[in-house]
């Protein structure tokens, strides 16, 4: 358990003054995602452990440096979860670096997003000041929810210190079922079942195979099987498929072909299939859609533009140019004032989620 | 018109509009508005001069009432040229004076934006205007099984716009979420008049979460046309469990423990003796009257998920040491139960003159703490005080009452209310949960920021709104305003900001 704030706040003033990029890095589990990583690497590994957790409170506060693992340990000992089940992409992955990527795992459509359970963040931002935004209790309106938009920024806004996240209690049950139906009928029934009240807690579709978690009180669990039909599988199967999507280690995942691009494409729920060339797994209820395909950027981002949606070159692009969707004008000029406000010398992570951010 | 170009210098010291010139507005404003979309008589203006928190009066200069997104991007555009304050309006329920008028601006109600636009049950979603209510989004989506699960206590009045501007919350929200959960996407036009989209129809949109920093912004950084909201199957059932303990501390205990065990309840709220007493006179709702305090537990979902949680949740009752446990038998006799919870504001108004609602948050496990401050309090400050709390997420609503036709008795009541602020930052909490800071606790923002925390406040707003047109003096204090506030409340001889100006 150490406490580096000071440190950190010298080589921030320092690299601030000199110009100096800094590549603001944890376990490096993320590299590969978002624009080309650019500067001097500021491992945050150093400032680990865990301020406090309270589990009656559903709050947890840990140092950006703290091991995922370990807090996902930690919380599962009394009984709670991280509800995001936020992907690692590897073993070193850490609460600053998942924090900063924002990525949310299988129960993000019924749980809710990473964002979601952020509740307050500490940062260094670009003049070196320690700054505090939201705090450790569930309900908090005072100020801009910078904590929020500090997620998922990718490191451009300055180096978090510090993150309370809200906790949940694990499911007392869960259960996963399969059933063999094609692309069109997956999605229309996922959007089905969005809408009555069952404990449905992840779906994937991929290979006319849909693949539906239920989490929840045990006769909740119970009754929705009963209802639903399909097949139900082992659990260490489950287990297997849920953590292979999870971290993207297999199946669909692993075995793209050379010159694929790994595709996320959010759409809303009941978009209509996507119709692009390559290959699809489908998560979210629908709303997030893997595409590993060959076909030219312009296409694939046109197409799922015209469906309501974004698409990002997840893994396996040419990273010098756009990785996110492009912006509209407008936008695009509050996020280039926003990096403005909390980095004026253009120091963290510069480029990596747009050109200039 | 001082109009500063690096945003810190924003939130130095509170600008200075009284230059602004009424004729030139209110000619400017005919041009882009047909006939009564514009007001600016006395008589016209009255019923804007405040919000849901009556307390503090202004009366603006002008009222303007669009139909359209060109006539509020054209709106938008004079006061940008003129350089004139706005104050976005939506039903005016909000309690922390967010919505209050500014001397030498425009008050730009959305209140004539008041359709559903889209209402799409297969991907539960809906595009509504900023001038729906709460709960006319939900009675659309009722016949589809679904509702917007934000429930604030104002909804059958309030507007979403107004609930975008203040994330607001409700009694639901440990297990449903805030106004920030449940929203997807906003349109809305910059006070340059441009027209942007924040959020997705999907779960995410790329770059900063500007949604985030939208939603609870209380009307400084866009004002919003149209709210794509999240709609939520409604629970097959609900059942309420009312517990009642000989003591305040039992309770909070208990709040904690039915946590522990790993159940989020729909519903967990606290009402301690006062309160009860207070609101069974009024509603009758056969509370137990000599209880220190009740809890009122609800689950929701399907009938045997509900069944087990409340199996679960008496068992944690019984061990907590509840001297009394009651279970709903049926859907009249849970709105009963809710009734008393729910005329906390309006029987606080019937014991008293006037009532002054706090809205701090602090970790459950100070709730004793707290309680037994506020009750030092009272004496101190000679008034009485009872407690209504949203026991689940630390959420306290202490109701201040008080009579502002005595002398003195308003500022007794607002000195009261700042130390209960005070404390729930001192406690590790927050000055306000759900109802905003608008006016009303901009004092105690400088309680609970530093100074860089409000200039980075006001380099964000100035990322949207470079020169502070959008409902300026709200919200965020200026550094000058703090300096003034730490000069009345110099604690344990400790000056906060030193290093500022003082007038």
């Amino acid at each position: 358990m150490s406490d580096l704030t000071e440190q950190w706040r010298e080589r921030v003033c320092a690299a601030a003054a000199a110009g100096t990029a800094l590549q603001v890095r944890g376990g490096g589990t993320k590299d590969f995602y978002g624009r080309t990583p650019v500067g001097e690497v500021f491992d945050t590994r150093g400032h680990a452990g865990v301020v406090s957790y309270e589990p009656t409170e559903l709050v947890v506060t840990v140092r950006a440096g703290t091991p995922l693992a370990e807090l996902e340990a930690l919380v599962a000992g009394s009984g709670q979860m991280l509800a995001f089940e936020p992907p690692h992409f590897g073993a070193g992955a850490t609460v600053g670096g998942c924090v900063a990527a924002g990525l949310s795992g299988p129960r993000r459509a019924t749980a809710g997003a990473l964002r979601d359970f952020v509740l307050g963040v500490r940062i260094l931002d670009g003049r070196g000041e320690a700054l505090s935004f939201g705090g450790q209790v569930m309900k908090n309106v005072a100020g801009y929810d910078v904590s929020r938009a500090i997620a998922g920024s990718l490191g451009t806004l300055g180096v978090i210190l510090d993150v309370s996240l809200k906790v949940l209690p694990r499911p007392v049950a869960e259960t996963t079922l399969r059933f063999a139906i094609g692309e069109k009928e997956a999605i229309d029934r996922l959007n089905d079942w969005g809408g009555q009240p069952l404990p449905v807690s992840a779906s994937t579709w991929a290979d006319g195979a849909l693949h539906l978690r239920l989490s929840g009180a045990e006769a909740a669990v119970r009754a929705a099987e009963r209802k639903l039909g399909g097949d139900v599988l082992a659990d260490d199967a489950a287990t297997a498929l849920w953590q292979g999507i999870r971290e993207q280690a297999d199946g669909f995942f692993a075995d793209a072909a050379t010159g694929e691009v790994l595709w996320r494409l959010s759409l809303p729920s009941s978009a209509a299939p996507v119709k692009l060339p390559g290959k699809q797994l489908i998560e979210w209820g629908g709303a997030l859609r893997w595409l590993r395909s060959d076909a030219p950027a312009v296409a694939i981002r046109e197409r799922v533009a015209a469906l309501g949606g974004h698409a990002t070159a997840f893994r396996g692009a040419d990273r010098a140019g756009d990785v996110f969707q492009p912006l509209p004008a407008p936008v695009m000029a509050i996020q280039r004032r926003l990096k403005q406000a909390f980095d004026p010398a253009g120091i963290f992570n510069p480029g990596r989620l747009y050109d200039g951010i | 018109m001082n109009i500063a170009a690096d945003p810190v210098v924003l939130g130095e010291q509170e600008a200075d509009f009284s230059s602004v010139d009424k004729a030139r507005v209110v000619e400017a404003l005919a041009r882009v508005l047909p006939a009564g979309a514009l007001m600016y008589d006395a008589e016209d203006l009255r019923p804007y001069e405040c919000d849901g928190l009556s307390a503090y009066r202004q009366m603006p200069m002008v009222v303007a009432l669009p139909t359209t997104e060109e006539q509020v991007v054209a709106v938008l555009k004079v006061c940008s040229e003129i350089g004139v304050p706005v104050v976005a309006r939506g039903a005016g329920t909000g309690l922390s004076g967010g919505a209050l008028p500014h001397k030498f601006g425009v008050v730009l109600s959305l209140a004539r934006f008041n359709r559903i636009l889209h209402l799409d049950p297969h991907a539960r979603t809906a595009v509504v205007q900023p001038g729906v209510r709460n709960l006319a989004i939900s009675e659309a989506a009722s016949p589809h099984g679904l509702y917007y699960a934000p429930d604030p206590s104002s909804q059958i009045a309030c507007t979403i716009g107004g609930n975008v501007a203040e994330n607001s919350g409700g009694v639901h929200c440990l297990k449903y979420g805030l106004t920030v959960h449940n929203v997807l996407r906003v349109r809305g036009v910059t006070i340059d008049g441009e027209i942007v989209e924040i959020g997705n129809h999907g779960l995410d949109a790329p770059g900063y979460d500007l949604l985030a920093l939208v939603i609870g912004s209380e009307g400084m950084l866009a004002v919003v046309t149209e709210v794509t909201v999240k709609l939520t199957p409604k629970p097959q059932l609900a059942q309420c469990v009312l517990a009642a303990f000989d003591d305040v501390i039992k309770a909070g205990e208990a709040v904690a423990e039915i946590i522990a065990v790993g159940i989020i309840p729909a519903g967990l709220e606290m009402m301690d003796q006062p309160a009860t007493a207070a609101v069974e006179q009024f509603v009758h709702a056969g509370y137990p009257l000599d209880a220190k305090a009740i809890l009122l537990c609800e689950s929701d979902g399907t009938p045997e998920e509900v069944a087990e949680e409340i199996e679960r949740v008496r068992a944690v009752l019984e061990r907590s040491g509840a001297t009394e446990i009651r279970v709903s038998r049926d859907e009249a006799e849970r709105m009963k139960f809710w009734a008393g919870r729910k005329a906390a504001f309006p029987a606080a108004g019937r014991i008293s003159p006037d009532y002054y609602c706090m809205d701090g948050t602090i970790p459950r496990k100070r709730l004793g703490e707290m309680l037994n401050a506020i009750q030092e309090m009272e004496g101190k400050h000679g008034l009485r005080c009872i407690n209504v709390f949203h026991a689940g997420d630390g959420n306290l609503h202490p109701l201040i009452l008080f009579d502002a036709n005595q002398e003195g008795e308003l500022e007794r009541a607002e000195a009261f209310g700042a130390d209960i602020l005070e404390l729930s930052v001192a406690l590790g909490g927050t000055i306000t949960g759900e109802h905003g800071v608008g006016i009303e606790k901009i004092n105690q923002m400088c309680s609970q920021f530093t100074r860089p925390e409000l200039a980075m406040f006001f380099r964000v707003k100035g990322a949207f709104d470079p020169r502070g047109l959008l409902n300026p003096g709200k919200a965020i204090p200026t550094l000058n305003r703090c300096a003034e506030y730490g000069r009345m409340r110099v604690s344990n001889g400790h000056v906060p900001y030193p290093d500022i100006p003082r007038f």
